[in-house]
């Protein structure tokens, strides 16, 4: 029995020994890889900036830009090969997507010229060990999975920033979008603009209200000037808008209807009994002043 | 729990304190008809501040006591409804057609001041 549990010890060390060996390899192979890279570094950038003109990708760069911006990734590239850790990549990458995504650069570029240098290198290990082929193979091997992980970290970096912008951008619109404003004591005016979809309109309904219930407001009047369309879930929120403004004990006057979206609110058979409609904002602002009791004369006119 | 009705010159005002079970509004519903003709009231307020869920048969009895009043020949104002009960009432189809609503008690008074100016 325990003639056994040492043969199979030893076997178990027989296979770690051989796995040592085996993991050694790809770190050398990799330094020799490096040092290649770094020997033919300028050749090389040449010969992949040349490629991405080519290609026609970065159009929105100059050639001067993609030349700085192309050593630099090179370089950062080949620290990652050599190190094997990706943070400074990871934060080049972020950098440099920051940097481009103002100026319109797609996705597609920034995988395209990751890839295409990931080609370049490749093109130039095949020349270098073409002669020895089991070593072509060995030093492909810890290449590849190197070079996919750098074009992996590289595109996601330059994706995620894209979001964060986005992400961004759509905060700002939100809270641009929603404007309640007094032009009057007990007068409110909501000026719609843009695209309406059924969650701005839900949140529009509840500024409004509660600007009505803050502002002790009388009158609103809604412009829909800028608006071009609504669908129709969005026209009955209007309407449930006016609906439930005239609870608070506020008049809804609505201003700036296009023909289409007349042709929806008759479509969708609104009561127009209950919905006050002026033709445009400054018609919505006279009638509302009319209600309030206001009357505007000219200075001219008061003497 | 019951809903006092208390008498302000010519107005009578009730005003919720709580949420309401249907036998305090339909109690509410045969006090404010009674009492509107006893204490020759011209105008009726009735405040609803306090609520924060209104159902069917609480805006039904709303309306139904602004119809019977004005058949009794005073006129009515709901006022204080929340923001968002107010939203929730129009998309549950509530609107409470023909009835006069207001901001908060202040404004349903100066309404009905307003109302009634030219006749004193």
């Amino acid at each position: 029995m325990a003639k056994r549990n040492e043969m199979i010890n030893e076997t178990n060390l027989n296979n770690q020994v051989t796995e040592l060996s085996r993991s050694e390899a790809p770190s050398e192979l990799l330094r020799e890889l490096v040092a290649h890279l770094r020997q033919n570094r300028t050749q090389l950038r040449e010969e992949w900036v040349g490629s991405i003109s080519q290609t026609r990708l970065l159009t929105a760069m100059t050639k001067e830009e993609i030349f700085a911006e192309a050593t630099s990734v090179y370089d950062s590239y080949v620290e990652a090969l050599e190190t094997e850790t990706f943070e400074a990549l990871q934060a080049y990458a972020r950098n440099l997507s920051e940097r481009i995504i103002p100026r319109g650069v797609e996705t597609h570029e920034v995988v395209g010229i990751v890839l295409l240098l990931r080609d370049v290198l490749a093109r130039s290990l095949f020349a270098k060990y073409q002669t020895d082929f089991k070593k072509l193979n060995r030093i492909l091997d810890a290449y590849e999975p190197a070079a996919n992980r750098i074009a992996n970290t590289v595109a996601v970096g330059f994706v995620q920033e894209r979001e964060r912008v986005i992400r961004q951008q759509q905060e700002a619109i939100r809270e641009l979008s929603t404007p309640v404003l007094q032009v009057r004591e007990r007068l409110l005016i909501l000026p719609m603009i843009g695209v309406i979809d059924p969650q701005r309109a839900r949140q529009l309904t509840e500024q409004l209200l509660r600007g009505i219930r803050t502002n002790r407001a009388k009158v609103v009047v809604i412009d829909i000037t800028g608006v071009a369309a609504m669908d129709v879930t969005v026209a009955n929120h209007l309407v449930q808008t006016v609906e439930a403004s005239r609870l608070l004990g506020a008049t809804v006057i609505v201003t700036g209807l296009s023909p289409e979206i007349a042709q929806t609110l008759v479509t969708i058979g609104v009561d127009l009994g209950k919905m006050n409609t002026v033709g445009d904002l400054q018609g919505g602002i006279e009638q509302a002043e009319r209600l309030l009791g206001y009357k505007v004369v000219t200075l001219a006119e008061r003497t | 729990m019951e809903v006092p009705i208390l008498k302000q010159g010519e107005y009578l005002i009730a005003t919720f304190q709580a949420a309401l079970s249907d036998a305090d509004l339909n109690q509410l519903r045969s006090g404010l008809v009674h009492q509107v003709v006893k204490l020759r009231s011209r105008g009726v307020i009735v405040d609803v501040t306090a609520m924060d869920v209104m159902d069917s048969f609480a805006s039904r009895t709303l309306r139904e006591i602004a119809h019977m009043i004005r058949l009794r020949g005073a006129e009515t104002v709901i006022v204080g409804i929340q923001p968002e009960v107010a939203f929730a009432m129009v998309q549950l189809g509530l609107t409470l057609e023909d009835v006069t609503t207001a901001l908060d008690l202040e404004e349903g008074l100066a309404y009905l001041n307003e109302k009634f100016k030219n006749s004193h």
